[in-house]
């Protein structure tokens, strides 16, 4: 889960990380209140979007009056931004946060990040700060330095030095680094983080050592310990699909294709996609019903894939294990009957009571399209919504 | 043979008397698994399934002499139970809990290596299906009867594709020798990588299917150590060639989030370490065949 950078900051700050003063604000009023609030001459009025490089979008705008800041903010609430990393889609802007804003004479990248290879946390810095950490990789790979943590006792100290020395930051700048970045750490882990990102981190003439921008995302498998990092989730930043279908416990991800995918199990979800692909069609989405498909849970997948103004066909592939497909074959009768689908429909039912399954759907009379084998079910549901295509352009 | 787990393994279930566990030691008993008793904290003493209840993992071992565990526990009580498992010295633990918080099972792995490797616990899973060997035992959650006994071992992140790619290697008269879900976790216990070892080892099985999904460095791992030490031949595949980069499809551990976790990118680093790679999924079974035709069996030998 990811959350704003206003968040990410109010949480690192209470582990020690040094912040500037600011407010988040949902209107432009409340943005130029904000501001008179927080007092000084120069203000930093910055788009909340689950987004980074916001700053060459139009997301970041340095403002010098009450009035500056009013208009900055109307221009990003209620608007779409599109970064670099949102996709042509965009998100929607519907909070603005306001910081008192500062020269300053270095920037720094900063993150800590789950390294999958060394099953460990591992710091991750370089001198050359608001850079992306994937262009920085590839101009000076020797510019970025990296400490693994020992999970039984934590970030050391010692480590900390080593990568503040290492970018070259006089004594007094890395005492207060050190600071920083211990509290990053313990940030990722007393919250169960899977991301701490701060970059730039900047260090001001004053020898001050401040976190610019904050980025953090949470390990999903933790939020039950976590209710106050998981209330700070807003699904206005997700795909409306997959936030739907999150409440009710599916795994849904939204893609280009025509065909609609209801599976169960991630890896078969996935192998089938890539059949379909592979046989000259387009996935429309990765839908994973999960072990126990009953009859609602199937209803509620075909009414998300059909949601989906691209789908032209609907493949529904089961392996059953701990399923059995005679429920899955009443979840899908009803469904028909229910829902009233109009497009084809190829059903795929393997494992646990699969004549049973099979039967059900045959003396149901319902149009579906069955197929024994992997293979033919992905053949059929190409041609399925090819046909649809033809139908279509045909006068 | 097989590997990991055989008729004679003695098996306890932790978390033994919940409902779920109930229904698949049942399950594992029909199959014919030698489930010798489990464990359920506070109900020691008990009987279930006509078998002992013990309070700790510890207490069991002394009075059953199991050597292995399938584990059965929320995620929040998971990691305790694992090193516990660990503690009482148990050579394999195996759990199909989903949802362990990551940082959980990172201190999880770094408590199996404080023991020296002759009685290490290997930990299967988690976020998996578990390990059946044909015809023999079951250790998880799968539908024992789709398993043929034979001679090809399959080690797979996900469930399902396991049971894919076993019914399409029965449909054209290719069986199984053990079959491993390592589960779709971030940091999950073993890798392919531990169980192609296993496998190299065992003189029953003669090729093996190493099924791999995006994200993380497990199959690159498992393919270089391939090219050097195996000589049996394994076929590869890697699912979510459709899957868009920073998604997580299902699987915690399934996203494309640095470079090498995409799957063309895992085909290709397999494909040139020497393994077969299927084209697609629905033909995992046609390749093992075609690969065991041009590797007759070389039963006897070892």
């Amino acid at each position: 889960m990811d959350i704003h950078e206003y968040q990410a900051k109010d949480l690192l700050s209470g582990y020690g990380v040094p912040i500037q003063r600011g407010s988040v604000a949902y209107s432009a009023d409340q943005a130029s209140f904000v501001a008179s609030e927080l007092g000084g001459w120069h203000w930093a009025v910055k788009a909340q979007i689950h987004s980074g490089a916001r700053g060459k979008a139009g997301g970041i705008k340095l403002c010098r009056t009450y009035h500056e800041v009013h208009d900055a903010a109307k221009g990003m609430l209620g608007r779409k931004l599109v970064t670099g990393q949102t996709g042509p889609e965009g998100k929607i802007v519907q909070r603005v946060y306001i910081e008192v804003a500062e020269k300053f004479e270095r920037e720094i990248y900063f993150g800590v990040v789950l390294d999958r290879k060394a099953e460990r946390v591992r710091i991750i810095a370089s001198a050359q700060g608001g850079m992306e950490i994937e262009e920085i990789a590839k101009s000076s790979p020797q510019a970025i330095l990296q400490v693994i943590v020992e999970p039984a006792v934590g970030l050391q100290p010692f480590q900390a030095r080593e990568i503040a020395f290492g970018l070259g930051l006089n004594i007094k700048q890395v005492s207060r680094a050190v600071t920083a970045i211990l509290g990053a750490y313990r940030a990722f882990r007393d919250l169960d983080a899977s991301m701490v990102e701060i970059n730039p981190l900047v260090v001001t003439a004053d020898d001050r050592v401040i976190a610019l921008d904050a980025k953090m995302s949470f390990d999903d498998n933790a939020l039950f310990r976590h209710p106050t990092v998981a209330e700070m989730r807003d699904l206005s930043q997700e795909d409306p699909r997959e936030a739907e279908a999150s409440q009710d416990n599916l795994n849904y991800v939204g893609l280009e294709g025509d065909i609609g995918c209801i599976i169960n199990g991630a890896g078969l979800a996935m192998a089938t996609m890539d059949t379909i692909k592979y046989a000259g069609g387009e996935p429309a989405n990765f839908l994973d019903v999960g072990g126990g498909a009953s009859p609602e849970r199937v209803a509620k997948a075909f009414k998300l894939v059909l949601s989906d103004g691209n789908v032209k066909a609907i493949l529904v592939n089961i392996f059953a294990g701990i399923n059995r497909c005679d429920w899955v074959a009443q979840g899908v009768v009803q469904a028909v009957r229910d829902i009233g689908i109009k497009v084809p429909l190829v059903v795929r039912l393997a494992g646990t009571n699969e004549t049973e399954g099979r039967r059900i759907i045959a003396d149901s009379a319902l149009p579906i399209i069955t197929a024994d084998t992997l293979a033919d079910a992905v053949r059929k549901a190409v041609a399925a919504a090819r046909s649809v295509d033809r139908q279509a352009t045909s006068p | 043979m097989s590997i990991l787990i055989d008729e004679k393994t003695p098996v306890i279930l932790q978390g033994f008397t919940g409902s779920k566990a109930s229904f698949h030691a049942r399950e594992m008993i029909a199959y014919g698994t030698n489930v010798v008793g489990g464990v359920t904290p506070g109900k020691g003493g008990q009987r279930h399934l006509e078998r002992p209840v013990f309070n700790t993992v510890k207490d069991a071992v002394e009075a059953t002499g199991a050597t292995t565990s399938l584990a059965f526990v929320p995620p929040a009580f998971a990691a305790d139970c694992l090193m516990e498992a660990a503690d009482a010295g148990l050579k394999l633990v195996c759990t199909i809990t989903d949802g362990i918080p990551a940082q959980d099972m990172m201190r999880v792995k770094r408590y199996l290596m404080r023991y020296p490797k002759d009685r290490r616990t290997m930990l299967v899973g988690p976020n998996c299906a578990g390990i059946i060997s044909a015809g023999k035992a079951m250790l998880g959650i799968m539908p024992g009867h789709i398993y043929r006994r034979g001679n090809v071992g399959i080690v797979s992140r996900s469930g399902t594709l396991g049971y894919e790619a076993a019914a399409q290697m029965n449909a054209l008269g290719v069986g199984q020798s053990t079959s491993v879900g390592i589960g779709g976790d971030p940091i999950n216990g073993s890798s392919f990588l531990d169980h192609l070892m296993l496998f190299e080892q065992d003189p029953e099985t003669e090729a093996v299917v190493m099924i791999g999904e995006i994200g993380g460095p497990q199959e690159a791992e498992a393919s270089k150590w391939v090219k050097e030490n195996m000589t049996k031949p394994v076929v590869g595949y890697v699912a979510g060639l459709t899957a868009p980069k920073g998604r997580r499809m299902g699987h915690a551990g399934a996203i494309i989030s640095t470079s090498g976790d995409s799957a063309a990118e895992k085909a290709e680093t397999m494909r040139s370490f020497g393994l077969t790679v299927a084209p697609s999924a629905s033909e995992l079974g046609t390749t093992v065949a075609q690969v065991l035709r041009k590797n007759p069996a070389r039963r006897g030998a070892s």
